[in-house]
C-alpha cells in the first residue's frame, strides 16, 4: 500500500536523530534529553512526543497497541492508531500480551509487560519540578546538583496540611537512585509497575522537546517518608463487568440521580478477566 | 451506559463527515484558491508567517480547508512543512535593496527616498462598505497612477543616526549557522537569532498584547518607542552553495520590516545611545512587525543590565508561550479524557473528607 509519506511519517534523518537521543536517554535513566522535536500532524499536548518516539523505533514487524486512559477505543487512541496504520501499514492489536510496542496516555496496562515489549508514554510536562520552579534554566541546575529539597518540602507540606501526600497522579519517582522523574499523568496506582519493569520505558514530550527513558530492570521509587510510606489507591467496590478487585477502576454515572458504577480502566484486562472467569 | 467514550472509531468518522457538511451545507459555490490569495491576502500572509512557510498557494489552501480558522490553517501548514527536505540556508536578506511598496518613518519628517504611504487601512474610515455585500465580478480596478519608485536602494533611515553614534550598532555576532528553532530544542539564555525566529512565527495576538503591555506601563521605564522606519516590499533571496562559492538568487519574497528606536542606555562612563528593536515578517504584516520590534527590545533588557521586572522582558515567559501551534494544542488537550486522573482526585477527596468528618485526623 502506498501512503504518500515516508514509513512512519518522519524522514529517516529525523528518525535517526531521535533514536540517538533515545540511546542517550537510556544511558542516563530519568535524565531529560533535549531533542529537535518536529511538528506532527497531531496537536501538541495530544501525544506528539509519544508519536515521534514510536515513529522512530517502529518497524514493519511491530504490532502496535495504543491506549488512552487504559482504553483502546477512546477517540485519541483510535486516532493515533489510525495514523500509524496509514503511514506504516502495520498490524495493531488491543491485546496487551500480543503487542510489541505500546503507546500510552495516562495508564500502564494491568497485564505485566515483558522484556520483548516497549512502552512509550505520552508526556505533557516532562519536568517534575516545573510547578515548583517555572524556569527551565533553574530546574536544569537543580537536577544537575541533585538538589531536590523543593520537592521534598512540597510533599512534607501536603502531609502537614492534609495528613497525607495529595498527589494522586503524576506522582514523582526517583529513577535509579538519581533523577527525580515525572511518571507522566498515570495514577499513582501504576507507579509500582515502573519499578524493575522488564520492558523498556520511553517517554516523549513533543511540545517541551524532551525524551527520557527507564531501561529494563531499573529501580524506580515513588518518593515518600519513612513515617508516611507511599500507598496506592484502593476501592471498596469491584469492577461491575469482570468483578476484578485488583485493577484501577473508573467511576461512571449511570443515571440522572447520580448512581454510580465502577469498571476497569484497562479495557483489555477487563475483557480477558471476564473470559477467564467464565 | 458508559458508551459515551467507547466506539471512538465510529464517532471520529461521523465527526469528520459533519465537519465537511458544515462547509457545504447550503451548497454555495466553492471558493477558489486564487480568490482567497487575492481577496483575503492578509489572512494568507498571517498564515505563511505563523506557519513559517512562504507558500501563498498552500496558505490559501490551508485557510480553505480549515474553513477560515487561521490557527488551524497555521497548524496545517506547519505539519506539512516538517515533511519538507532542507536544501540550503539562505544568506541574510538585504532589506535596503527592496522593491518598495510602503515606507514610512515617524521619527523624521522627510527622508531620502521619500515617505511612501502605499496600501494601508490606516486612513480608511472603519465604516462597513455595504456595496461589498453584492459585488459584481472584479474584472478591473481603477488603475491609479502610482509612481512606484524605480529606485531599489532604500538604506535604513535610522542608520543616519549612526553618523553621530547616537544609536546602538547592530552587530553581526553570528559565528556559525544561525540557531534553527524548527530543528533545535529551545536553549536558555536564548540568543537573539533564536528569539527573532520564535517571534517571527509567534502568535500575532500574543505579541500584540505583550507589546501593548510594555508601552502601557508593564515595560522597562515605560517610555515611548519611536518608529524609525517601517518598510513593506519585495526582496531577493540568495543562497550560497559551498560547491559554487558565489551567491545565486533563488527567488523573491514580500517582507514587512520595522525598526523601532527606544529609550537610551548608558551610564556615567558610557555616553547614552538610543537602543533599538527590530521586527521582520513575511508578507504584509506591519502590525506584527511593530509588535515584534517592541518585544525584541524588551528581550534585550538583560543584555543592557536592566532589571527584569515585567513579563515581556522574561525570555522563558515570552518564548515558551508565543507559539500558537503549541499553545492551542496544549490548551485544547484539556478536552481529552482525563477521567483516570480525575478518579484519583475523587478517590482522595472522599477519603480526606471522611477522615475529617469522622474526626480521625483532628
Ligand atoms: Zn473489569
Amino acid at each position: 500500500m502506498k501512503t504518500g509519506f515516508n514509513f512512519a511519517y518522519l524522514d529517516e534523518a529525523t528518525k535517526r536523530m531521535i533514536r540517538r537521543k533515545i540511546l542517550k536517554a537510556v544511558c542516563i535513566p530519568g535524565y531529560q534529553c533535549p531533542f529537535g522535536g518536529r511538528e506532527m500532524p497531531l496537536a501538541y499536548g495530544w501525544g506528539t512526543g509519544g508519536i515521534q518516539v514510536t515513529a522512530s523505533i517502529i518497524g514493519k514487524q511491530d504490532i502496535l497497541k495504543v491506549i488512552d486512559q487504559g482504553a483502546d477505543d477512546t477517540t485519541n487512541a483510535v486516532s493515533i492508531k489510525n495514523f500509524f496504520k496509514r503511514v506504516c501499514n502495520i498490524m495493531t492489536t488491543d491485546r496487551t500480551a500480543e503487542a510489541s510496542l505500546i503507546q500510552t496516555r495516562h495508564r500502564i496496562p494491568e497485564t505485566t509487560l515483558n522484556k520483548d515489549q516497549i512502552i512509550v508514554y505520552q508526556v505533557p510536562q516532562p519536568e517534575p519540578l516545573r510547578k515548583l520552579e517555572p524556569k527551565e534554566k533553574e530546574t536544569r541546575k537543580l537536577h544537575a546538583y541533585k538538589e531536590y529539597a523543593l520537592m521534598h518540602v512540597k510533599l512534607y507540606e501536603e502531609i502537614s496540611q492534609f495528613g497525607s501526600v495529595i498527589k494522586t497522579w503524576a506522582y514523582p519517582v526517583e529513577t535509579n537512585n538519581r533523577y527525580i522523574t515525572d511518571p507522566t499523568p498515570i495514577p499513582k496506582f501504576d507507579n509500582p509497575k515502573m519499578n524493575n519493569m522488564e520492558a523498556l520505558q520511553l517517554f516523549g514530550a513533543g511540545r517541551e522537546k524532551r525524551i527520557y527513558a527507564i531501561p529494563p530492570y531499573t529501580k524506580v521509587k515513588s518518593l515518600d517518608f519513612d513515617d508516611h510510606p507511599f500507598e496506592i489507591q484502593t476501592w471498596d467496590e469491584c469492577c461491575s463487568i469482570c468483578g476484578s478487585t485488583k485493577s484501577y477502576l473508573d467511576e461512571i454515572i449511570i443515571n440522572n440521580e447520580g448512581k454510580k458504577n465502577f469498571i476497569c480502566s484497562d479495557t483489555d484486562f477487563c475483557k480477558s478477566n471476564l473470559e477467564k472467569n467464565k | 451506559m458508559y458508551v459515551a467514550v467507547k466506539g471512538g472509531e465510529k464517532a471520529i468518522k461521523s465527526s469528520l463527515k459533519l465537519l465537511e457538511k458544515k462547509r457545504k451545507e447550503t451548497g454555495t459555490k466553492s471558493i477558489e484558491i486564487n480568490q482567497i490569495k487575492e481577496q483575503l491576502s492578509f489572512a494568507v500572509d498571517r498564515v505563511i508567517n505563523e506557519g513559517s512557510l512562504y507558500d501563498k498557494d498552500l496558505s490559501a489552501l490551508a485557510i480553505k480547508q480549515s474553513q477560515g480558522d487561521l490557527v488551524e490553517a497555521i497548524f496545517l501548514l506547519r505539519a506539512y512543512r516538517t515533511t519538507l527536505e532542507r536544501y540550503a540556508y539562505s544568506t541574510a536578506i538585504d532589506t535596503s535593496k527592496i522593491i518598495i511598496k510602503r515606507r514610512i518613518s515617524a521619527s523624521f519628517k522627510d527622508i531620502p527616498g521619500g515617505q511612501i504611504l502605499g496600501p494601508t487601512f490606516d486612513y480608511s474610515h472603519r465604516l462597513l462598505d455595504f456595496s461589498l455585500m453584492k459585488e459584481d465580478e472584479i474584472n478591473s480596478y481603477e488603475n491609479i497612477n502610482n509612481q512606484e519608485p524605480k529606485n531599489k536602494e532604500f538604506p535604513s533611515v535610522i542608520d543616519y543616526l549612526n553618523n553621530e553614534n547616537l544609536l546602538e550598532q547592530e552587530i553581526n555576532n553570528l559565528n556559525d549557522n544561525p540557531f534553527d528553532v524548527t530543528r533545535d530544542p529551545m536553549k536558555f539564555p536564548a540568543s537573539r537569532d533564536q528569539w527573532m525566529q520564535i517571534l517571527a512565527r509567534g502568535d500575532e495576538g500574543f505579541l500584540l498584547g505583550l507589546s501593548y503591555s510594555a508601552i502601557r506601563g508593564f515595560g522597562s521605564k515605560g517610555t515611548h518607542p519611536f518608529v524609525g522606519e517601517i518598510k513593506y516590499g519585495i526582496v531577493d533571496i540568495f543562497i550560497s552553495p559551498d560547491e559554487l562559492g558565489f551567491e545565486i538568487c533563488i527567488g523573491e519574497i514580500e517582507i514587512s520590516e520595522c525598526q523601532m528606536i527606544d529609550q537610551f542606555a548608558g551610564n556615567k562612563n558610557t555616553p547614552p545611545q538610543f537602543t533599538r528593536g527590530y521586527g521582520l515578517t513575511f508578507g504584509y504584516n506591519e502590525r506584527k512587525s511593530m509588535a515584534i520590534s517592541i518585544v525584541d527590545r524588551a528581550l534585550k533588557s538583560e543584555g543592557y543590565g536592566e532589571e527584569i521586572k515585567f513579563p515581556i522582558q522574561d525570555q522563558e515567559f515570552v518564548l515558551y508561550h508565543a507559539d500558537n501551534v503549541e499553545a492551542q494544542g496544549f490548551v485544547t488537550h484539556l478536552k481529552l479524557p482525563h477521567y483516570v486522573d480525575f478518579q484519583g482526585e475523587l478517590n482522595l477527596i472522599r477519603k480526606l473528607r471522611n477522615e475529617i468528618l469522622q474526626g480521625k485526623k483532628l
